[in-house]
């Protein structure tokens, strides 16, 4: 495989990829963030 | 008789008589008092210069031994650096260390830690372009990624003879980082811009989500990038200890006592391998201006993008908080905070800018997975 090649795949696969999976990722965490929301503390009574 | 005491005399001196011979040596061991003084006196990543700089000037010594077959360096070198046990286990303190809560109050901050990574391909792209081999120009360009077990973790399995010269500019440029990222961040961004006051970042985060945070990154990250998985398991099993709490004592061995030691081996192997006839080349200099683009290159992506985030949302988002996208974890975070009162004391931009400091710690670690995962998809590695 030519350095072009190489160099053009690792850039568009490699910051691509990186860049989609910190996004799902975001994405994962700001559903947590819906599904398991900090609950207020309970007043005492 | 007299012969007899000569010889043992000239035993002495044999080691002045190899210093002669080779030149380099002697400029290593310079080196390594360099190394010692930044460490030392300017306080640059001591932890870590002050082993190297030693180990540099121990392996420099004619007729040291420390590197051979049965050196005690060597030992270390072969139980850490090959079997690459030494960044993994730093990466457990790493992850036991840092609180992601801040990137988890905002999801979206993972993305500058993903722009933070840009000076990786494009510093890969510059060394193919002048002729390095291709796993080569992958461990150059990973000096990019901003940290240091990361470059370490890559360069020892795909290409060993660049170590030292990899780490040694991983570890200084990132103790630069509060000198290099500040002319960036003004370069790049109006006057208007770096006055921007964000809104606090008060949303609480769950226990269950920050515990669920290491799992979830570990499975979703593993499937996609499985060649990255010893380094982005390693550093939510430290994250997860941290979080559940019911580990204290291994959460504290991790983030003291393991870390400690291993940071000092891991700093005495690298030292080590400085030898002068293998690190005195072009080559090496090269590598260490590449580093240095590297890291401006990611500021510079990392900046660009927090504008790019600033006129999506009205300008509500100061754009200076983009250059904390990197892993100097929390160095960087707090050059945008000191950046930003600079320019408007009314402006915190802390926990926005730890945000992305927190993105840029995954984010590196996700981008040296998805790099090997990449280059096995090739058929490059296996």
């Amino acid at each position: 495989m030519g350095n072009l090649t190489f160099g053009v795949t690792m850039l568009v696969c490699g910051m691509g990829g990186t860049i989609v999976v910190l996004w799902l990722m975001s994405l994962v965490m700001a559903l947590l963030g819906k599904l398991f929301p900090e609950k207020p503390a309970k007043k005492e009574a | 008789m007299v012969d007899a005491i000569m010889n043992g005399l000239g035993g002495l001196t044999v080691g002045f008589q190899m210093l002669a011979v080779d030149w380099r040596n002697t400029v290593m061991i310079l080196v390594g008092f360099v190394l010692l003084y930044l460490g030392i006196k300017k306080d640059c990543e001591p932890l870590l210069l002050v082993p190297i700089g030693f180990g540099c000037i121990l392996v420099n010594i004619p007729l040291s031994d420390v590197m051979s077959q049965e050196g005690f360096i060597k030992s270390l070198y072969n139980a850490g650096i090959v079997t690459e046990l030494f960044p993994l286990l730093i990466f457990i303190g790493i992850g036991a260390m840092t609180d992601f809560g801040p990137v988890l109050a905002q999801p979206s901050t993972f993305l500058l830690g993903a722009a933070g990574q840009f000076g990786i391909f494009l510093t890969l792209l510059l060394a193919l372009a002048l002729g390095f081999p291709q796993l080569d120009a992958v461990s150059i360009g990973i000096i990019g990624a901003c940290d240091g077990p990361t470059a370490i973790y890559v360069t020892s399995k795909y290409a060993p003879h660049l170590l030292g010269a990899v780490s040694v500019a991983a570890y200084s440029y990132m103790s630069l980082v509060p000198i290099l990222q500040p002319p960036i961040m003004r370069l790049l961004t109006t006057k208007k811009e770096r006055e921007i006051v964000m809104k606090s970042v008060a949303k609480p985060v769950s226990k269950t989500t920050k515990m669920l945070f290491p799992l979830v990154i570990t499975i979703l990250g593993g499937i996609i990038a499985p060649k990255g998985l010893p380094l982005l398991g390693t550093i939510m099993l430290g994250n997860l200890m941290r979080e559940s709490g019911v580990v204290s004592r291994l959460t504290k061995a991790s983030e003291n006592e393991i870390a400690n030691i291993v940071t000092l081996f891991l700093g005495l192997t690298i030292g080590a391998t400085m030898v002068g006839s293998a690190f005195i080349r072009t080559e090496t200099l090269i590598i260490l201006a590449l580093g240095f683009l590297a890291i401006c290159l990611d500021t510079v992506c990392g900046v660009l993008f927090g504008k790019l985030m600033s006129v999506a949302t009205g300008g509500k988002v100061n754009p200076l908080i983009g250059a904390a996208g990197i892993s100097a974890f929390p160095m960087a975070a707090r050059v945008v905070q000191r950046e930003g009162a600079k320019w408007n004391k009314k402006s915190y931009l802390l926990m926005h800018a730890m945000g992305a400091n927190a993105g840029g710690q995954i984010g590196s670690v996700v981008a040296a997975a998805v790099m090997l995962s990449v280059l096995a998809g090739m058929g490059i590695i296996r």
